[in-house]
């Protein structure tokens, strides 16, 4: 594409890439606290703040909790807010997710994923993410730390879209992505900060009776989210659901008008789907984990296998659609979960993917593989295995057990 | 609910508030209302100092105390404050 820019090419942990997507991006406030697989994130945004390189505001919050009270209070008064997080982190910040949402504030966080305590663990999984699913959040997992980087960049578009106004999480693996060291291509500043632009208020209608921008400001006041009993609570509920559904559309729209400036999209932004036109067997996945599931689709064509992937890069909103048409040809799915829905009878992931598998009218095998819990790496023999099972489903036309431990010992 | 209020593509985002708190009436959560008796009353004003809810207000014109039933949630601190007794907290149905 001729009207590509120049691009710089840097090696940076997907940590770096994240922080330097933030700095990028006009952002007016970050507030944050450190916590491992997160911590390069505010430590890099720190130093560009001591450094005079951007104008930021950065509040050395005590806790998450408080981290996520100080960009929602932030971004309630029409400000650019970022933050970031990961586990424990984002537990402590639950509470504040829901207020946020609520309060359609439009907050960037990145969540360098990590399981969960106890037992202590700082490695990566989706145990905390998955936790936070119906926070009214949308929820996107990258791939690689470019995606990382380009994905909080969409981001604020995406959050910040007048018919959208929630909140965004950008999950990116702990240690498999947050500390592992890739050449990122970077945009110049200038095109990077007009692609996320000035942020835009809707106009509300206040106590006053008067039209105003929808902000707190002394000189048009208003009162953002408080007391909605029986009679109006519902209501404010079904917007939420609504601005999920306009999400769908937006996703779509920033995936497309990134790719003009910088020649990199992935899928249609909602899905990622990988040799899926003709294939018969299909693992779905969400991360950093499509990487190698890619190659071992690659090896399994070049055998004569029909193998694809589905890579969910967004699961809040969820792409019920775009999931149904990229697997209804498909004879045998295995959905990867990388965390637990104790007593849930399988992931999360599993749940939903299987859930809109229902309506198609082929309906195909569906296998759950629980793995790489507490940052557990799986080998590509192990990966492979998974589509091994699914072969062997075709043949048997049985699932003998339907939720797999991937890697796990007995 | 009244059956006048509006549908969720009618209303502002985030729960912004159309109209004033003043126009919420919270007085229909009482079960107990204050009474005042006239004779008891010195009006020194202790009950209006003391409402949580501003429902006692001092009329100058009329030189005396007002009860606003339309805010009044009938704690009872004004009648606990009074110091000549001279309010009682009754029973709302019975008055």
């Amino acid at each position: 594409m001729a009207s590509l820019v120049k691009q710089e090419r840097t090696a940076m942990s997907g940590d770096e890439a994240v922080a330097y997507a933030a700095k990028q991006s006009d952002v007016d406030v970050v507030a944050a606290y450190p916590i491992t697989p997160q911590t390069i994130i505010v430590e890099k945004f720190s130093e560009y703040v001591a450094n005079g390189e951007v104008e930021t505001e950065f509040v050395c919050v005590e806790s998450e909790h408080s981290a996520m009270a100080a960009s929602l209070s932030a971004s309630v008064t029409g400000a650019r807010a970022f933050t970031a997080t990961a586990s424990a982190g984002l537990a402590l910040m639950h509470e504040m997710l829901f207020v946020t949402s609520g309060c359609r504030a439009p907050v960037v966080m990145a969540v360098a994923n990590r399981a969960l305590s106890a037992p202590l663990n700082i490695h990566g999984d989706h145990s905390d993410s998955m936790a936070a699913r119906d926070s009214g959040w949308i929820q996107l997992y990258a791939e690689n730390a470019q995606e990382a980087y380009d994905s909080i960049i969409q981001a604020f578009r995406i959050a910040e879209d007048l018919d959208v106004l929630l909140p965004v999480m950008v999950g990116l693996d702990g240690f498999t992505l947050s500390h592992t060291l890739e050449n990122v291509d970077t945009l110049p500043d200038d095109v990077a900060k007009k692609f996320v632009g000035t942020r835009r208020l809707t106009n509300v209608l206040t106590h006053e009776g008067k039209m105003a921008p929808f902000r707190l400001d002394p000189d048009n006041p208003m009162t953002m989210g408080p007391i909605a009993l029986q009679n109006y609570y519902f209501e404010f509920k079904r917007q939420q659901e609504e601005a999920m559904k306009n999400a769908l559309e937006v996703i779509q729209k920033v995936n497309d008008a990134f790719a003009e400036v910088s020649g990199r999209k992935y899928g249609n932004g909602l899905i990622d789907a990988y040799c899926l036109e003709d294939a018969e067997v299909a693992a779905v996945c969400l991360g950093s984990t499509a990487g190698t599931m890619k190659t071992i689709v690659d090896e399994l064509r070049a055998k004569g296998v029909k193998a694809g992937l589905l890579r969910l890069r967004t699961f809040r909103p969820f792409p019920v659609e775009q999931i149904q048409n990229a697997l209804k040809n498909v004879k045998a799915v295995a959905v990867m979960d990388k965390s637990m829905s104790f007593g849930g009878n399988g992931g999360a992931v599993f749940h939903e993917v299987r859930h809109v598998l229902y309506d198609l009218e082929a309906k195909p095998f569906v296998v759950n593989y629980i793995y790489g819990l507490g940052g557990r790496d799986s080998s590509p023999r192990e990966l492979r295995g998974i589509y091994e099972d699914l072969q062997g489903i075709l043949q048997s036309k049985h699932v003998e057990n339907p939720i797999q431990y991937l890697g796990l010992r007995e | 609910m009244t059956g006048k209020e509006k549908g969720w593509k009618e209303i502002a985002p985030a729960g912004v508030c159309s109209k004033s708190s003043s126009v919420f009436l919270t007085g229909d959560w009482k079960t107990y209302t204050p009474v005042r008796d006239p004779a008891k009353c010195t009006r020194c004003l202790t009950c209006v100092l003391f409402c949580p809810d501003g429902a006692i207000r001092w009329r100058p014109e009329k030189g005396d105390i007002e009860f606003d039933a339309s805010y009044c949630k009938g704690c009872g601190i004004c009648a606990n404050e009074c110091p000549t007794k001279a309010i009682t907290m009754k029973l709302e149905q019975e008055q």
